[in-house]
């Protein structure tokens, strides 16, 4: 047997097997969480325990030591099921920071532990009120005293902070005035929640339009160990940006899950409803767009999987990340809308759970960075476009 | 403990069974590991587990129940053989089956071996049987709880919906029942680890087996779909009058009465 049939098998094997942990999560519980703004607790217990979550972190850090490919394969599957991967996808990747900038003696205390999921990193402390994309402006400031730093700021739509132990927070460690190059004098705390909420530390749920947990953070003195800086000080924006192209990656192939769900529940439903004497999915107005979504699904897989392997080849990708976060956002939103439109008023009954997709995947042209900043990238980096911001 | 499992591929239990030219469709359709034989991997395991030793699992088929195996693999088997009749069997039956596994389980020593009660394609339920009785050791069907206990073992089966308690000694077979277990899915490090475990594939000849010994005992006339099922009817009326009319339709059209 060659090599690319094994991959190919293990790979349906691992398709499969998050399969059958989401089988036992159902469109009703998915719908029963979203109503009551809960957290998907069980699921994310049940995914993180067979080991799913951990398989980027290293084998003898306790995971499974895959790539991006397979990474992605597990959440396209988790969204394909009707499931809401965002809810745990970041236990998968943020650790990517402490991985490749820790200290090996951060990565024996912590990785083991991410790995079996008794510790969950899964927030990312980025984003302020006054900065978004723009992220050498924030404002946070950690001051070094003595072998503590003493944190001040604010931080917003961070997603999961109430639902995770550990949180990778960016923050300004030397003044914006004094440093040469604005991506400079940031760094990266690795801050234990537990310990520091009550103690400098508020976080305050945001609702939102879906079931995502996001909240603010208002950091009052909030004392951090020095000991649990990451990598060098002022080095941070570094560090943060190197794990961005995994992170978009991933995100394409949950768009990808979602956009499947989409099709299937479409065509589906066009099958079977029938109004005039024959099924509304007979009618050209109906199938087309259908399709056309199916079509642009299929390109943005081709894409995704690009990306994938360039990035477990250790080469450069960051336009082809870029570009299937992009067409995978896109296509998703596509199908998301023909499913509405195919669905017809049904497609707004929260029985139908097709409502709840569709909010769900509108945040991926949005969030973690916009479609129009993807587009200024390729201008920019791929064409050589003057940069426009 | 030196405990074996019968496996077998099947049909996904939600495939439509298409009949082409007198034979069952096979493309595209999904296959499992027959439920009833996933509940005999999940026993193993646990009683493995439990008590020590070593669970191997056994399939008599085609390259394609490779993947069957691979994943009781990642359940938690420790072993798996494949022993493909693909080239040498055309029409094989139950008879062919169990004679193949008993020649390979002759000398194995097995403590234990556990199959499935029925598989859900032919189910015809026979194979267990036939093993345990071609090696000579004892066997209980559709077990609902075993415990084991040194060489002796407690077994509670099912009995057409009630249950019997039975004391038995090992070597023994078993058959699992619905209701044994809930069969775990494999975990991401169980899919890694099954990639580094055995997976031997034997033919007939490394049996010391010939096609005429394995020949089929029976012969398969005609395969078809059942009749599809009709609209039922609706008695109307008072409900004495339809009372008489459904005992009249039960004697006379039914003919059940």
């Amino acid at each position: 047997m060659n090599a690319s049939v094994k991959e190919t098998q293990f790979h349906e094997e691992l398709r499969q097997s998050v399969r059958a942990v989401c089988s036992k999560y159902p469109d009703a519980y998915w719908r029963e969480l979203d109503a009551n703004l809960t957290y998907p607790e069980e699921f994310v217990n049940e995914i993180t325990s067979s080991g799913f979550l951990a398989a980027l972190i290293p084998e003898e850090y306790g995971g499974s030591g895959l790539g991006i490919t397979e990474a992605s394969i597990i959440l396209e599957e988790i969204n394909r099921s009707g499931g809401n991967a965002g809810a745990c996808h970041a236990q998968m990747y943020t650790m990517g920071t402490l991985l490749r900038h820790g200290s090996p003696e951060q990565k024996e205390k912590y990785l083991p532990k991410i790995a079996e999921g008794s510790l969950r990193l899964q927030a990312f402390g980025v984003t302020e009120p006054n900065t978004g994309s723009d992220t050498t402006k924030l404002r946070t400031f950690a001051e070094r005293r003595g072998n503590k730093y003493i944190v001040n700021g604010q931080k917003v739509f961070i997603s999961r902070a109430e639902h995770s132990d550990l949180m990778v927070l960016l923050v300004r460690t030397t003044p914006l005035e004094q440093v040469k190059k604005k991506s400079e004098g940031l760094s990266v705390l690795l801050v234990d929640l537990q310990a520091a909420i009550g103690n400098g530390l508020t976080v305050k749920p945001i609702r939102t339009m879906m079931n995502h947990a996001s909240t603010e953070l208002f950091i009052e003195d909030l004392e951090v160990p020095a000991e649990n800086l990451i990598g060098e000080e002022g080095k941070g924006f570094k560090y943060i940006l190197d794990g961005m192209n995994a992170e978009r990656i991933l995100i394409a192939a949950e768009c990808i899950g979602d956009g499947r769900w989409f099709i299937e529940r479409a065509s589906n439903y066009a099958k079977d409803r029938v109004v005039f004497g024959r099924p509304i999915g007979q009618n050209q107005g109906v199938q087309f767009p259908i399709a056309r979504a199916h079509i642009n699904i299929e390109a943005a897989d081709l894409m995704r999987f690009k990306a994938a392997s360039l990035f477990d080849a250790g080469e450069k990708c960051g336009a082809e990340a870029n570009m299937a976060k992009l067409l995978a956002a896109d296509s998703s939103w596509e199908a998301a809308n023909a499913a509405v439109q195919t669905h017809g008023g049904y497609g707004f009954a929260e029985e139908y759970d097709v409502e709840r997709k569709f909010k769900e995947t509108r945040l991926y042209q949005v969030a973690p960075i916009s479609t129009n900043l993807i587009l200024s990238f390729v201008a920019e980096h791929v064409l050589g476009l003057p940069r426009s911001y | 403990m030196n405990i074996f499992v019968l496996l077998k591929r099947t049909f996904d239990t939600e495939e439509k069974i298409v009949i082409s030219n007198g034979s069952i469709v096979e493309d595209g359709a999904e296959f499992i590991i027959n439920p009833y034989d996933e509940y005999a991997v999940e026993e193993a395991i646990q009683i493995r587990d439990s008590q020590g030793g070593e669970v191997t699992v056994v399939s008599v088929g085609g390259e394609e129940a490779e993947k069957q195996l691979r994943t009781a693999l990642a359940m938690g088997a420790d072993k798996a053989v494949l022993i493909n009749i693909e080239d040498d069997i055309e029409n094989g039956d139950q008879f062919t089956t169990s004679k193949i596994l008993a020649e390979f389980l002759q000398g194995k020593e097995a403590d234990l071996i556990l199959a499935g009660n029925v598989a859900i394609d032919g189910g015809s339920g026979q194979v267990g049987p036939r093993v345990a009785d071609l090696l000579d050791i004892p066997y209980i069907t559709t077990i609902t709880n075993i415990t084991v206990d040194g060489t002796s073992v407690k077994i509670v089966r099912d009995v057409e919906g009630d249950s019997e308690t039975i004391e038995a000694a090992l070597p023994l077979l078993v058959t699992a029942q619905q209701g044994l277990n809930e069969p775990r899915y494999p975990s991401l490090p169980g899919i890694m680890k099954a990639k580094k475990k055995p997976l031997e594939e034997l033919e007939l000849d490394d049996l010391d087996l010939d096609e005429d010994d394995v020949e089929a005992k029976t012969k398969t006339i005609e395969i078809f779909l059942p009749p599809k099922k009709e609209a039922g009817k609706v008695l109307e009326g008072e409900l004495d009058v339809q009372v008489k009319e459904l005992v009249s339709l039960l004697h006379s059209e039914a003919k059940v009465i």
